[in-house]
């Protein structure tokens, strides 16, 4: 069908348009097509993003439990109510730890595979499939191997038998908030789905960097190793690092599926979204609080990405385009 | 990805002379952090074909005495949830999703980089716009449209709010950006329009790079939970990984039958891996231009 417009919308449109422009474009009325070719995406966006987003912040301000067409206006009061709901200042305090955790060891972890996998003469291919691999996988499902096969809480968990052939008890991984080791199951079981993608992203940057400024250094007197990443590697991956930092925090933030599947019902590690979850879809179905919620993250998101962009000089290169 | 010219001729003088040692740690390192990697995949594997005694017995066992086949067909046949509707329910949502999403937003993409129009910078700002916003957080108003429109337990609420993805349509607008002016011009030569030039000249020539999108699309769309955790409600509209989810809230854990729906879920990514790795990888270095 949308062949048929195109033609028809197409057919009187030349005689004009290249009165208009001779030499350059295609035949065809150019604001016509534009709007053919991105028309159904802005819809799309319009429907499903922006309004949305525009009715989310219409619903904070009113009282929503169970409705989504609410009629009593109560100005911050949902706003009043998230800030100070321990519970949700809480989980902005887990997702800052888990921060804290997972986005410089992600750096590092997929970073140091980069470079091991950079410098191989031969099976590079086959160990850069093996550690991208895991980016199959869905957080669901490595939060199951997680949960029952290696952090399982009894003795036929991987984690408690190889703890135990050096004598150790069993450890509660998940059940006990204190001492807090569901921050280790938490953060290898991202740093294991997560690295290799990000490696890739450090292993197509590597290729990018010119072999000359190696040969400089080596005339220089820098020794290969540390003195030529120090001074020349990590430097190139500059642009790389930001970005790769930028999308971690991004994601970090995102974060649900592993969270929800490892803690379930517990009442401790819970992210900001899975505190906006149980708000808005949970028991109460509080769907203004919830959305006072959203809107107090996606500032703080975007609070956090402008600063990040300031102090790591990210969109630079987007600019000079 | 595969040109590794630079690699090769910068260390050879350095490297050569004391490299036995350093190669072999090397590959020491890299074989010990290689098999870390593996071991969920293996452990996923030794489970789905151990009995349950076995998984909870006494003693670690690294391979199963007797390897269990039959437990193959057991998530079909459980009663508590529907595995095999899951499988499919995925399977739909994951393949029209990367369909529709490579029709929407690569024409977006190219309307943007590519027609003269005096307001298409002000569409691409609000394109860019919604990349600030986290689709995670939007979830809460999505979910209150969706259920409004009536799409909830539907696979149009499962897959329509996903096709128009911001990301996905300025990574299409990056790479026809770059898309070589020649190739069109014989396109003007020939008379083509704009629709016609590009079904006729551009789309055939980015095959590679819809291919890169689509693994990444499939991929993300299959793995997908909060979304379709929130839009199934009913078990019949359940996802493979709404499914798997709802293993570990049971009150009766049946490891056996877990990990072999776990590994039955994994394996359609892993054959587009096997297949689709040149494109996935040349995918993934691609949206890290931006950097």
């Amino acid at each position: 069908m949308s062949t048929t417009t195109a033609r028809d919308v197409a057919r009187p449109a030349p005689a004009k348009a290249s009165k208009a422009r001779p030499r350059r474009g295609l035949r065809g009325n150019p604001t016509l097509n534009f709007w053919l070719f991105t028309g159904p995406f802005v819809i799309g966006l319009v429907i499903f993003i922006f309004i949305p987003i525009g009715w989310s912040i219409w619903l904070s301000f009113f009282e929503a439990r169970y409705t989504v067409t609410p009629s009593k206006f109560i100005g911050f009061d949902n706003y009043h109510q998230i800030l100070t709901n321990s519970n949700f200042v809480k989980s902005l305090g887990t997702f800052t730890v888990f921060a804290a955790f997972i986005v410089p060891t992600t750096w590092a972890v997929s970073l140091g595979l980069a470079l091991l996998v950079h410098r191989m003469r031969f099976m590079k291919a086959f160990f850069r499939s093996v550690f991208f691999l895991p980016t199959a996988c869905s957080y669901v499902a490595a939060a199951l191997i997680w949960k029952m096969s290696i952090f399982n809480g009894v003795r036929f968990g991987l984690a408690n038998t190889v703890i135990g052939w050096f004598g150790i008890d069993n450890i509660a991984w998940l059940a006990n908030p204190d001492p807090p080791w569901y921050w280790l199951v938490i953060v290898t079981v991202r740093l294991w789905l997560q690295s290799g993608f990000y490696m890739i992203l450090f292993l197509a940057a590597l290729q990018n960097i010119p072999g000359e400024l190696y040969e400089a250094a080596a005339i220089d007197g820098a020794k290969p190793g540390w003195q030529t990443f120090r001074y020349i590697t990590l430097p190139q991956l500059r642009a790389t690092s930001t970005a790769v930092i930028l999308l971690l925090l991004i994601a970090a933030y995102q974060a649900f599926d592993e969270f929800y599947n490892l803690l379930g019902k517990a009442t401790w590690g819970k992210p900001p979204l899975v505190e906006l979850y149980n708000t808005a879809l949970g028991t109460n179905q509080d769907y203004g609080a919830g959305s006072a919620g959203a809107v107090v993250l996606t500032l703080l998101i975007c609070v956090v990405t402008l600063f990040q962009g300031k102090i790591m000089g990210f969109g630079r290169g987007e600019e000079s385009k | 990805m595969t040109t590794t010219a630079p690699d090769i001729s910068k260390p050879r003088k350095v490297r050569r002379g004391g490299s036995v040692i350093g190669n072999t740690g090397l590959y020491v390192a890299i074989g010990i952090a290689a098999l870390l990697f593996l071991l969920p995949f293996y452990l996923i594997v030794r489970n789905a074909l151990m009995t349950d005694p076995e998984i909870t017995g006494e003693s670690w066992k690294w391979f199963p005495t007797d390897i269990q086949w039959g437990n193959i067909t057991e998530p079909f046949d459980d009663v508590t949830v529907d595995f095999g509707r899951a499988m499919v329910n995925s399977m739909v949502v994951a393949v029209l999703m990367t369909v529709g999403t490579l029709l929407i937003c690569s024409l977006a993409g190219y309307g943007l980089a590519r027609i003269p129009y005096k307001h298409a910078n002000k569409v691409f700002y609000a394109v860019l716009a919604t990349l600030m916003v986290p689709t995670a957080v939007t979830f809460v108003p999505s979910f209150v449209l969706v259920s409004s429109l009536g799409w909830v337990d539907t696979y149009r609420g499962l897959i329509i709010p996903g096709l128009f993805s911001g990301f996905t349509c300025f990574l299409f607008r990056q790479y026809f950006l770059g898309f070589p002016k020649e190739l069109e011009e014989a396109a003007r030569v020939d008379g083509l329009g704009y629709w016609g030039a590009y079904w006729r000249v551009v789309v055939p020539n980015s095959l590679n790079f819809f291919a890169a999108i689509a693994t990444i699309t499939f991929i993300s769309g299959w793995n997908a939970f909060l979304w379709p955790l929130v839009i199934g409600q009913d078990p019949s509209a359940w996802t493979v990984q709404v499914a798997l989810s709802s293993y570990m809230t049971n009150q009766t854990v049946n490891y056996h039958l877990i990990f072999m729906a776990t590994a039955i879920s994994i394996l359609p990514l892993v054959f587009v891996f096997l297949f689709l790795q040149r494109w996935l990888v040349q995918g993934v270095a691609q949206t890290g231009i931006k950097g």
